[in-house]
């Protein structure tokens, strides 16, 4: 509760590079000291609106650094995320980074087998944690899913990489027909993965933890919330996860947003 | 140089901005990136006597200009409180009130009694106006009598001066404000949330796991102005007003409206330094105005 917090406000982080793939955006921001400090899982809260609507900042997982810059991956969904993919080129970004505790990957971590799994927008993280576990010479396999091919935009980003990458479709339009954690499990006796690491909605989330346990592998879930500060002022965010034994709601953004799975407790 | 100090009576605060309970932590969560002592002072989260769990998320939904929270006062309680948390507080040289929360009368009792004689507390805030821990938002601010009465049992063994905080969602806010006063609260301060409710309409359930939670945020300001100029215009008490400040000029506002000092919350999530820049603002604002003291405009809206 009362570690320090290294958190940085940036309120002018110049919009670099923006892309699209139909609602899916690619946002690269400089700003050198939020950059410079972040870890994979990480992320930052963007203020998209200098109006009182919407009201709250928006919390992005950290997608990549590329040195004094970072990068967010997000889909356009509701009126914060719609603002933030409007902005351009040139425009500057009011945020608050970087937040909360990513993937632990230190002591030797990093270089076991790995296997990360992200679903949807959940695999914004990924790319970034995938990059630092080549970085530290691991044996990196990715597992992306979604909808429809459509909806697997990065598939590009992640082959340019020295890893292996598997692909899932809820329609079969791309890869293994069905759900991420489906494909997931059937690989694992071939994969055979030291540490598992994922990011996605509850619902997957619960199912790699299962999966994992199942098979006796340690996993390190990704958990997705709602946000009102990102920084453990407003206890907004809360997970039922074991702290020292007891059982209890815990901030996603302070804590989290990365905890060990067989610490959550799905209700 | 404008002089920013305002006199409560039982304390001489620095400058106007007090951060509000609930939406600054302990205090602490801020030191490491804003400077604690700049502050008018901070309420310290709601305790209760012993720690308490908190409701079931979701917990928060964004509204316009506003956000609902149904936290349930989730705490570490006051023995944690006094052992691992005051004592820090200490060093940052600023008033720190305790948000003294209570199950019943007993347990605001309680809490006061454990907490007194304990060095570092500048007044407790009786929160007796929380929406999200009681069935359909009840609490004991609504009642003329239940107000009196805390309050009274309250101020008989505290030894540190008393801020009783209101709800604002009561008919009549001028007789629970006069009911604080007569009980011998030595401040009040308004308004806690607005009991409220938001339903996503694509699943069809309320966006919050509680049903009911607090409505804060820049939507409810001119409600706040209202009743704090309503309650200011009756009690002889000192007055620090609050809902949805957010600049220097809605803290000027709610002091014009008679508020002696003022609590910023939610700004605070959006950005964590808010209320430094509310106190620069209202600095500057002061300027403007050729105001040497900012206790001059206290009060003062012409009607």
């Amino acid at each position: 509760m009362l570690e320090s917090i290294l958190m940085i406000k940036d309120p002018s982080a110049r919009i670099t590079y923006r892309r699209n793939w139909g609602d899916y955006y690619l946002i690269r921001i400089t700003s050198p000291e939020i950059a410079q400090k972040a870890l994979p899982g990480q992320f930052i809260m963007a203020r998209v609106s200098d109006r009182s609507v919407p009201l709250l900042r928006r919390p992005f997982s950290i997608h990549s650094r590329e040195g004094d810059s970072l990068e967010i991956f997000f889909q356009s969904s509701g009126i914060g995320t719609t603002l933030l993919a409007g902005k351009k080129e040139g425009e500057d970004l009011d945020i608050l980074g970087p937040l909360g505790n990513g993937f632990d990957i230190k002591n030797g971590i990093g270089k076991k087998r790995a296997t990360a799994v992200g679903g949807g927008r959940g695999i914004a993280p990924i790319y970034f944690l995938a990059q630092e576990l080549l970085a530290m010479g691991s044996d990196v396999t990715v597992f992306y899913g979604g909808k429809t091919a459509r909806d697997l935009p990065l598939k590009e980003r992640f082959e340019a990489k020295n890893l292996r990458l598997m692909c899932s479709t809820e329609d079969g339009s791309l890869g293994f027909r069905g759900f991420v954690t489906g494909l997931f499990e059937s690989k694992m006796d071939q994969l055979n993965p030291e540490i598992v690491f994922a990011c996605g909605p509850d619902l997957m989330m619960e199912e790699i933890a299962g999966i994992t346990k199942k098979n006796g592998i340690p996993a390190q879930l990704s958990l997705e919330s709602i946000m009102g500060c990102g920084f453990g002022a407003c206890w907004g965010c809360v997970k039922k996860i074991r702290m020292s034994g007891a059982e209890e709601w815990t901030k996603i953004c302070q804590e989290g947003p990365v905890f060990p799975a067989d610490r959550i407790i799905w209700e | 140089m404008t002089d920013l100090s305002v006199d409560l009576g039982f304390i001489k605060l620095k400058n106007p901005v007090i951060a509000a309970s609930g939406t600054f932590g302990y205090g602490l969560e801020f030191a490491p990136f804003m400077d604690l002592k700049k502050l008018g002072g901070f309420v310290v989260k709601g305790l209760y006597f012993s720690p308490r769990e908190g409701n079931p998320p979701p917990r928060i939904a964004e509204t316009p200009s506003g956000m609902i929270n149904a936290i349930g006062l989730q705490g570490v309680g006051v023995k944690n409180f006094a052992d691992e948390i005051l004592p820090e507080l200490k060093k940052y040289d600023t008033s720190v009130f305790i948000n003294v929360c209570g199950e019943d009368e007993e347990e605001y009792a309680r809490v006061v009694d454990f907490l007194n004689g304990l060095e570092g507390i500048a007044a407790y805030e009786l929160n007796i106006s929380c929406p999200n821990v009681k069935k359909e938002g009840k609490c004991p601010a609504q009642d003329p009598e239940a107000t009196y009465s805390v309050v009274k049992r309250v101020k008989e063994i505290s030894r540190c001066p008393v801020i009783t905080k209101l709800s604002p969602n009561v008919t009549d806010i001028v007789e629970i404000a006069q009911s604080a006063e007569e009980a011998g609260s030595d401040a009040i301060s308004l308004v806690n949330t607005f009991l409220a409710m938001a339903i996503d309409i694509e699943t069809q359930k309320t966006k919050i796991a509680n049903v009911f939670g607090g409505l804060s945020g820049p939507a409810i300001k001119p409600l706040a102005v209202r009743m704090v100029f309503q309650a200011a215009s009756v009690v002889n008490i000192p007055v620090l007003g609050m809902g949805g400040i957010a600049t220097g000029g809605d803290a000027v506002e709610f002091m014009l409206a008679g508020a002696s000092a003022v609590q910023v919350g939610t700004a605070n999530f959006i950005d964590p330094d808010a209320t430094i820049q509310i106190i620069r603002e209202i600095e500057t604002y002061c300027k403007n105005q050729n105001i040497d003291r900012v206790e001059e405009i206290i009060g003062k809206v012409q009607i």
